[in-house]
């Protein structure tokens, strides 16, 4: 009897053409997506009942002669039906251009631009600072299982856990700038200021109150996980035989945990970008943030369906970008998952 | 080598696990319990009993590394000084050390290389001198544990006894799993180990290998010594061994005519059995 050979395993590929075709793929999938959440938004708008005229003059609607509004109307080419709106938007689009804000009466890509860079300033720091705070607190927690630190990390994490975002700002709010006045009740720079005139301090005086908000309730999640994580690596067969080999507490961490914890703390933390542009989007609200959160939430209110989709596409990237990212980095971390990739 | 003292000497050595029961009541559990045995350095000493009867604990045992609701009793000498459990903590990874069951033993996310290396005594030269006498290659170094078959495997577990230069090692079923002439390849580490002047004290449920390996054979059945036999005479008849369980276990092997003996449980006659332990080299 002969027993059938198994067929060869695949060429390891070189490197970087596996990089290459991984990206490939990924962008052909993050084109899918940004069709799909165009359309989506199209549709959503086509069954708003807000008439972005309506909304962009407010309450002078009556004493607007007709001919007027008609014009504006053909100016932001609200009198086509959806389906051609879109076409010719799909049109510009391709042509570099994403159309021109109703409410802030600019291009989008200009208005995304400014806002972004202030959103970008406050993410950035409530991200990195809930991620190192989070893994840190989640290390401290497993290495003193069962102790008072470790009950009051718990305790904290379950509590945040499950605060809502604008209740926490809210409080925050109440206790440090109507109570003790050390923070400014909003805005992203004094009021009386130009954008010009603010100075680097005004930002990041500005910027403390929100970032720690969205800090705050950011800290949970990566931190219970990277805690249950930690444990279980300690618990684990190669953690017993470390200790059987004379390895201490600290070398324990520092030869076995580290490395095994921190690919679900890298996974963890790409995928509350997502959280983190729906947390600010909040956070903005309540501190009048000048931020891309805010401009979206005007974008629907108002009825402002090219800057919408173009935040909408645009968020949709910057979550997509993340997990690519989360992804490129496993890699890295795991030899397993980098081994994984050359076959397929 | 009666009159020295020996590396390792467990006297009476008892272990049981506190649990909850039913409500706040606890039960304990004794899972050995009246161990006696002796390692003498340059020997390879075999525990050998059933699947589940509790010898990998007492391996965990001498080094320290029971789990926190587990409580000890009589005592674990070593080179004639008690083992305390800070002793045990200065004593293991350096004169005492584990060969552990299997692959899950290692870090999934470590090279074999830095895996061999003592996490206690940083060198570069040992880990090498170990992967040529084990024959694991230059490439095997910077391997994963995932990437290593199994021969390579128990190899890379055994070296790691060897780069902490212990005087005592003790081998956890080494071989379970393993193709014939990796299990023969594993009892040469092993006997090398011991012609290195260490100690082996090898915790296994196949008699056959200690056959094979051993000096002297301990035979443990529920948590008892049942006695502990020369190994060669133990293999050449059963008329050399006393217990009926010891008996019973040879005329068990397929060279022996695979003979079982049905319905009968040794653990009551073991109270009533022989002088379990004190027989040494015949």
């Amino acid at each position: 009897m002969t027993i059938p050979l198994k067929p060869n395993p695949p060429l390891a590929l070189p490197r970087f053409v596996i990089l290459l075709r991984y990206s490939g793929k990924k962008a052909l999938r993050l084109l899918l997506l940004m069709f799909a959440v165009s359309v989506v938004c199209f549709v959503l708008m086509k069954f708003s009942p807000i008439d972005p005229i309506e909304a962009y003059i407010g309450g002078e609607h009556a004493s607007l002669p007709p001919e007027q509004i008609e014009h504006l109307r053909e100016y932001w080419g609200l009198n086509d039906g959806f389906a051609v709106r879109y076409v010719k938007w799909i049109r510009g689009l391709l042509e570099g251009n994403m159309g021109t804000s109703i409410v802030y009466n600019q291009p989008v890509a200009d208005v995304i631009a400014e806002k972004f860079s202030a959103s970008l300033l406050l993410m950035g720091t409530s991200w990195a600072l809930s991620g190192i705070l989070g893994f840190s607190m989640g290390i401290i927690g497993a290495l003193n299982r069962g102790k008072l630190v470790d009950k009051f990390i718990k305790l904290y994490c379950l509590t945040l856990a499950s605060a809502p975002i604008f209740w926490v700002g809210i409080l925050l709010l109440i206790v440090f700038s109507v109570w003790l006045g050390w923070f400014p009740i909003g805005l992203s720079a004094p009021i009386d200021a130009t954008a010009a005139e603010a100075t680097w301090g005004d930002r990041l005086y500005h910027l403390i109150l929100p970032a720690l908000t969205l800090s705050l309730t950011g800290v949970a999640s990566i931190a219970l996980h990277t805690r249950q994580k930690l444990i279980d690596v300690l618990d684990s067969d190669y953690a017993l035989f470390a200790k059987a080999r004379g390895a201490g507490k600290w070398l324990l961490f520092k030869r076995h945990g580290f490395k095994n914890i921190l690919l679900p703390a890298i996974t963890l933390q790409f995928g509350t970008i997502a959280e983190l542009f729906g947390g600010s989007t909040l956070a903005e609200g309540i501190f009048s943030y000048p931020g891309l959160g805010k401009a979206v939430v005007e974008a629907g209110i108002r009825a402002d369906l090219p800057l919408l989709v173009g935040i909408a596409l645009f968020a949709s990237a910057f979550v997509f970008a993340g997990n690519f990212i989360a992804n490129l980095l496993y890699a890295a971390v795991d030899p397993r998952i980098r081994e994984g990739a050359r076959r397929i | 080598m009666g009159q020295r003292i020996p590396l390792l000497e467990v006297k009476d050595f008892t272990l049981q696990f506190k649990q909850y029961g039913r409500g706040l009541k606890q039960i304990e559990t004794r899972v050995i319990s009246g161990f006696t045995l002796d390692v003498h350095a340059g020997e390879i000493v075999a525990v050998v009993g059933a699947s589940g009867s509790g010898k990998s604990l007492l391996a965990h045992a001498i080094l320290g590394i029971l789990p926190s609701n587990a409580a000890t009793g009589g005592s674990l000498k070593f080179k004639g000084e008690e083992l305390s459990q800070s002793l045990k903590e200065r004593l293991r990874g350096k004169e005492i050390s584990l060969i552990p069951q299997s692959v899950s033993y290692l870090d999934p996310l470590m090279t074999t290389g830095k895996q061999i290396e003592s996490p206690l005594r940083k060198a570069a030269n040992a880990v090498k001198s170990v992967m040529n006498r084990f024959q694991l290659g230059d490439d095997a170094k910077n391997k994963y544990p995932f990437q290593l078959s199994g021969g390579m495997a128990r190899r890379v577990l055994i070296g790691t006894a060897l780069t902490s230069g212990a005087e005592l090692v003790i081998a956890d079923e080494p071989t379970p799993g393993l193709h014939k002439s990796m299990v023969d390849e594993t009892l040469g580490s092993l006997k090398e180990l011991a012609a290195l002047g260490r100690g082996v004290l090898m915790i296994t449920h196949d008699i056959d290998l200690a056959f094979v390996v051993a000096d002297r054979i301990a035979v443990f059945n529920k948590g008892l010594t049942v006695e502990v036999a020369d190994a060669k005479a133990f293999e050449a008849s059963p008329d050399n061994v006393k217990h009926p369980y010891s008996k019973a276990l040879w005329h068990a092997l397929p060279q022996n005519g695979f003979h079982s003996v049905r319905g009968k449980d040794y653990g009551e006659e073991i109270d009533a059995g022989c002088d379990a332990g004190e027989e040494d080299d015949a």
